[in-house]
C-alpha cells in the first residue's frame, strides 16, 4: 500500500487555479523528485500535503487515513513534515530553540536535538546563536534538522538548494542522502534538475498544476524532462 | 524637590499603567489584536472581587485569588468561542469583535451592579493610604510601591515564562510566523488560546489595584484601556514586554510632571508624549503600520 495517495486534487487561490486534479501515489520508502517551472503549482502542492492550504477538491490520504481536513500540526504528528521554501526559520529564536519548538509534538524516532546535530555538525557552534544570524546553508541545515526532528515518516522538501552557495548545496545533498539512506520517504521539489536526478527513485514533471510527465529516474532522459517542463511535450506517464 | 517627586510618582503610577497594558502587549505581540475590551476585562475583574468581598469580608487581595482562575477560563474561552473566528477575517474584524465585547461587558456590568461608583480602598486597609515619608516633599505611596512591584513581578514572570519553557517558546515561535509554528507541529489557537488567558488574567490583577487606588464603574473600562493602549504604543508596539512597563512609566511621569506644571494637564501631558513617539521617526506609527501588515 502507499504511504501517500493524492487523488485528484484541486488547489486555488482565489480564482486561480493552481493545482488541478492532480493524482500521485509515493510508496514508503521512495524518493519522489517534483520538478517544474515556476508557478507550475509544485510549491502549493506541498503546502497542501502538509496541511498549510486547503484544497478545494479531491483528497489526500496518509497512510490510508483521510488527512484532506487534518490541521498542519496534526499532519505533523501523525509523520508529515515540510522543510518550506525559503526555510521560514523562528528568526528570534537560537538554533536550539528552533530545534526544540519542533521536538515537542514530535512523533518517536532516532532524530533528536542531539542527533540531528551529530548529523550537521556545523549547528554545534551555532547552538546558542539566533537563526537570524546564519548563513544561507546553515539555516537550511537548520530547517531540514527541525523537520527531520519530527521524526516524520514523508519528508516534504521544497526548494532546499535555492539560493545556496555551491558548497553549502553538497553540504545539503550529503545530508539528504544519508537520510534518504535511512530509508525516508521524501517528495523533494527541485530546480536543479541534476540534483534532484541524482536523489530521486521517480520524477514528476509538473505544467500549470497538471503532471506532464511521470517516471522512473532510470527511465527518462534530460531531454524528455526538459520538454515537459517547457510545456513542449503531451502529458504522458512513462511505466516504471 | 518636587520635581524628584514627581518623577518617582510618575514611576509608581507608570507600574499600575505597565500592569494594565501588560495583556494588551501580550495579545498584541502574539496576535496582532487590539483588545478594546482590555480596559472593561479589568472592570469585570474588579467587580468580581467587590462581589466576592460582598459576601466574605476580606483583604481584596484574598479576594482575588478565586477571581484569577475565572478571568483565566474566561480568558481561554474567549479566545476559543470568539476571537478565534474573528482573526481568520482580516485585522479589521478583531477591532469591531472587541468593539463590541466591550459594550456587552459594560452594559452586563450596569445591568448586575447598577451604574454606582465602587471603590475596593476601604477594604484594603491600611495599605490604601499608608505612605512612607522620605523628606518633607517625597513620599512613596504604599500602594503605589506594592503596584509597581507586582508589576515588575508579572513582566519578569512573563519574561522567564516566554524564554525558558518549552510553552512559552511555542509562544515566540507563534508570535513570529503562526503558519510555519502550525508546520511544525505547534497549535496555534491553543497557544493564542493559553496567551489570552493570561492577558485576561492579568486585566485581573490590573483591575484589582485600579479599585484599590481609585474608584470604577461599569463605564470606566475605556479610559483605562486608552492609558494601556498609550503605554503599549510607546513601550513599542508589544515587541518587548520591559519596553512595555517602560511605556507605562514614561506616560506615569508625563502625567505627573504635567500636573506640577498645571493641576489641569496630567492626562493631556500623557497624550502628547503618546502622539509624539507616535509621529517621532523610529516611532509608534511606523511599527504600527509595520506591525499590521
Amino acid at each position: 500500500m502507499s504511504l501517500l495517495n493524492v487523488e485528484h486534487l484541486e488547489l486555488r487561490y482565489g480564482l486561480l487555479e493552481a493545482v488541478r486534479d492532480f493524482s500521485l501515489s509515493v510508496d514508503e520508502g521512495e524518493t519522489v523528485a517534483l520538478v517544474g517551472a515556476n508557478g507550475a503549482g509544485k510549491t502549493t502542492l506541498l503546502r497542501a500535503i502538509a496541511g498549510a492550504h486547503r484544497p478545494s477538491g479531491g483528497r489526500i490520504a496518509f497512510d490510508g487515513v483521510d488527512v484532506t481536513r487534518v490541521r498542519a500540526h496534526r499532519r505533523v504528528q501523525v509523520g508529515i513534515a515540510l522543510v518550506p521554501e525559503g526555510r521560514r526559520l523562528f528568526s528570534a529564536l537560537t538554533v536550539e530553540e528552533n530545534l526544540l519548538v519542533a521536538a515537542q509534538r514530535s512523533r518517536p524516532g532516532r532524530w533528536t536535538v542531539d542527533t540531528v546535530i551529530e548529523a550537521f555538525p556545523l549547528l554545534e557552534r551555532l547552538r546558542h546563536q539566533r537563526a537570524a544570524t546564519l548563513s544561507g546553508g546553515e539555516q537550511q541545515a537548520t530547517a531540514i534538522g527541525r523537520a527531520l526532528i519530527a521524526n516524520p515518516r514523508l519528508l516534504l522538501l521544497d526548494e532546499v538548494s535555492l539560493g545556496l552557495a555551491p558548497g553549502a548545496v553538497d553540504a545539503v545533498y550529503r545530508s539528504l542522502t544519508t537520510v534518504i539512506a535511512e530509508g525516508a520517504t521524501i517528495i523533494l521539489v527541485e530546480q536543479d534538475l541534476t540534483r534532484a536526478m541524482s536523489v530521486a527513485d521517480r520524477v514528476v514533471c509538473m505544467l500549470e498544476g497538471r503532471i506532464a510527465l511521470e517516471g522512473a529516474r532510470g527511465q527518462l532522459s534530460r531531454e524528455q524532462i526538459t520538454e515537459a517542463y517547457f510545456g513542449l511535450r503531451r502529458a504522458q506517464a512513462v511505466d516504471a | 524637590m518636587t520635581w524628584v517627586n514627581d518623577v518617582v510618582q510618575g514611576i509608581l503610577l507608570g507600574g499600575f499603567y505597565g500592569l494594565l497594558a501588560c495583556g494588551l502587549a501580550l495579545m498584541f505581540g502574539l496576535m496582532r489584536i487590539i483588545n478594546l475590551a482590555h480596559g472593561d476585562l479589568a472592570v469585570l475583574g474588579a467587580y468580581l472581587i467587590y462581589l466576592l468581598l460582598q459576601h466574605w469580608h476580606v483583604s481584596p487581595f484574598l479576594g482575588l485569588l478565586p477571581v484569577l482562575p475565572v478571568m483565566l477560563g474566561l480568558g481561554y474561552l474567549l479566545q476559543r468561542t470568539i476571537l478565534e473566528r474573528s482573526l481568520r477575517s482580516g485585522l479589521l474584524v478583531p477591532l469591531l469583535t472587541t468593539f463590541g465585547l466591550s459594550i456587552v461587558i459594560q452594559n452586563l456590568l450596569q445591568q448586575g451592579f447598577s451604574p454606582d461608583v465602587q471603590s475596593l480602598g476601604a477594604s484594603a486597609g491600611g495599605i490604601a493610604t499608608a505612605s512612607w515619608q522620605i523628606t518633607s516633599q517625597l513620599s512613596i505611596s504604599a500602594i503605589g510601591a506594592l503596584t509597581l512591584g507586582v508589576a515588575v513581578l508579572i513582566f519578569g514572570g512573563l519574561q522567564l515564562y516566554l524564554s525558558r519553557t518549552a510553552s512559552g517558546r511555542r509562544m515566540r515561535a507563534t508570535a513570529q510566523d503562526p503558519d510555519t509554528a502550525e508546520l511544525v507541529g505547534i497549535d496555534s489557537r491553543a497557544v493564542y488560546a493559553r496567551a489570552t488567558a493570561i492577558a485576561v488574567a492579568i486585566a485581573a490583577i490590573g483591575g484589582m489595584f485600579l479599585a484599590i487606588r481609585s474608584t470604577f464603574y461599569p463605564y470606566s473600562g475605556p479610559t483605562y484601556l486608552i492609558f494601556a493602549f498609550e503605554a503599549v504604543v510607546i513601550g513599542g508596539l508589544g515587541s518587548s514586554l520591559w519596553g512595555t512597563l517602560a511605556g507605562g512609566i514614561v506616560l506615569g511621569v508625563a502625567q505627573t510632571i504635567g500636573g506640577q506644571i498645571n493641576p489641569e494637564y496630567p492626562v493631556l501631558a500623557g497624550h502628547l508624549v503618546f502622539l509624539l513617539v507616535l509621529l517621532s521617526p523610529r516611532g509608534g506609527l511606523l511599527n504600527l503600520r509595520r506591525a499590521m501588515a
